[in-house]
Formats: C-alpha cells, sequence, structure tokens
C-alpha cells in the first residue's frame, strides 16, 4: 500500500492497521494545515514529491521504527492541494505500552520531516505563493505562477 | 531538454519544486561523458541558466536513494536534486 495520497487521510484505517490485542498502547500524531506561517496569512498549500524515492523512504522509516521500538507503525503523507485545517500527515504507531508508542510516533514524523522528499507551496491571503524552505526557517517567493508550471 | 534522436548515454536529472522552476524543467538529461559523481551532475545543472539559484547545501539522489556529492554515477542513472524538503 502506498504512503502517499491525493485523499482526504484519516487516523482510524491507520490505527487499525497497527492495533492488537498484545498491544496496549497506541500514539498517533496528526499534522494539519496551519493558517499562518512566518507572520503572513496562509490560505491553502500545495505538497508535491518524488513520488518513487519518498515511498520508498516511508517504506524504510517504517522498518527502521519497527526495529528500533517494540511496535507497528503506520503512516500516510497528503500530497496535492490542500485546505487550512485538513490533515496533511497522518501517523499512528502501537505496542503494549504508551512509552514505545510515543517514543516511536516521535522518532517517525521527525525522520519523515528530515528524509522524505516532500516540498510544500504555501499560499498567502495577499495573492502570493512561495515554497518552504524549513532550513531558512521562512519562505523563498517564486512570484507568481508564471511557469505555468503544476507544484507536482 | 531531452536529447532525442541521439543514442549517446546520458544521466537522467530530475528537478523538484523551486528548482524545477529556476531551470524551467523537471528533467534533463544530461550527456554522461565526463561525469563520474552526483557533484559532477550538480555542477553541470548549477552552469545552466537558472541554476545559480540551487542552494549550497543541496541535497542529491541517485537511483532514489540519498547520495553523496562523491558518490558514483553511471550512464543511465536517474540524478535527483532535492530543494530542502519540507514534508509534514
Amino acid at each position: 500500500m502506498g504512503f502517499l495520497t491525493t485523499e482526504s487521510i484519516r487516523l482510524e484505517p491507520l490505527i487499525a492497521q497497527v492495533a492488537a490485542p498484545d498491544r496496549g498502547g497506541v500514539a498517533t500524531f496528526l499534522g494539519l494545515v496551519r493558517n499562518h506561517h512566518g507572520g503572513r496569512a496562509v490560505t491553502g498549500l500545495a505538497y508535491s514529491a518524488y513520488e518513487p524515492m519518498a515511498e520508498s523512504v516511508c517504506r524504510e522509516l517504517i522498518a527502521e521504527t519497527e526495529s528500533m521500538w517494540p511496535v507497528r507503525a503506520a503512516l500516510s503523507h497528503r500530497l496535492g492541494r490542500l485546505d487550512i485545517g485538513e490533515a496533511a500527515v497522518a501517523i499512528a504507531v502501537a505496542g503494549r505500552h504508551r512509552d514505545e508508542a510515543f517514543a516511536a510516533c516521535r522518532h517517525l514524523i521527525e525522520q519523515l520531516k528530515r528524509r522524505v522528499p516532500i516540498w510544500k507551496r504555501e499560499t498567502y491571503a495577499d495573492g502570493t505563493a512561495a515554497w518552504v524552505d524549513p532550513t531558512r526557517e521562512q519562505s523563498v517567493a517564486t512570484g507568481d505562477e508564471r511557469t505555468g508550471m503544476a507544484p507536482w | 531538454m531531452a536529447l532525442s534522436g541521439t543514442t549517446s548515454p546520458t544521466i537522467r536529472v530530475r528537478l523538484f519544486a523551486r528548482y524545477a522552476e529556476l531551470l524551467g524543467a523537471e528533467v534533463i538529461d544530461l550527456p554522461s561523458a565526463g561525469m563520474t559523481t552526483a557533484g559532477d551532475v550538480l555542477a553541470h545543472i548549477r552552469a545552466l541558466p537558472g541554476g545559480a539559484g540551487l542552494g549550497e547545501s543541496t541535497l542529491m539522489a541517485v537511483n532514489l536513494k540519498q547520495a553523496a556529492l562523491d558518490s558514483r554515477v553511471a550512464p543511465g542513472d536517474e540524478v535527483a536534486v532535492l530543494p530542502p524538503l519540507a514534508g509534514g
């Protein structure tokens, strides 16, 4: 099953994938589209990805997490255009107890942000748009849609 | 930018997000002659119109795996130039 989707993502199917009678702790993370970034009003965004590599890295991250803690883990990441409040990423991790579930869930979201080739283009209330560059903690303005290229 | 109609060996370079906008292309097929590392490919891309806008610490991938600049590349490889990641 793919980790990337252009459809709405929900936690419940991920929880169902990882839950089991001997796993009493389920930790989840849901990342939603914020209406602000760097002091600017955000009206929406679009995610794009290097899809075959992103799928491959997500598979690696799940295997890595399940080798570091006695857990089962699942994740979904949204692509395409999203409105404010929509879920961009969802993670569910189940373990025997809460400690390993919380730790593994935290590891997954942090490593996903560092290693999965996905990019985010925000649109702002003033009509401009920019690619988000977390290494600068601010956006790099690219002006309007003059290239005519779809962002994914 | 694909070199259609030629049989010379190439390396397929993929660009994404802001870098694709800067270069005006998502795929560039470069002749592989003289290119032995991912860093060689990056140097060629930086020299193209728009290429000077690429970040200094640009990430690279060779055949879907993140790769250091001294990673070897061969004809037929797919080399990706990755802008700063912003998933999650």
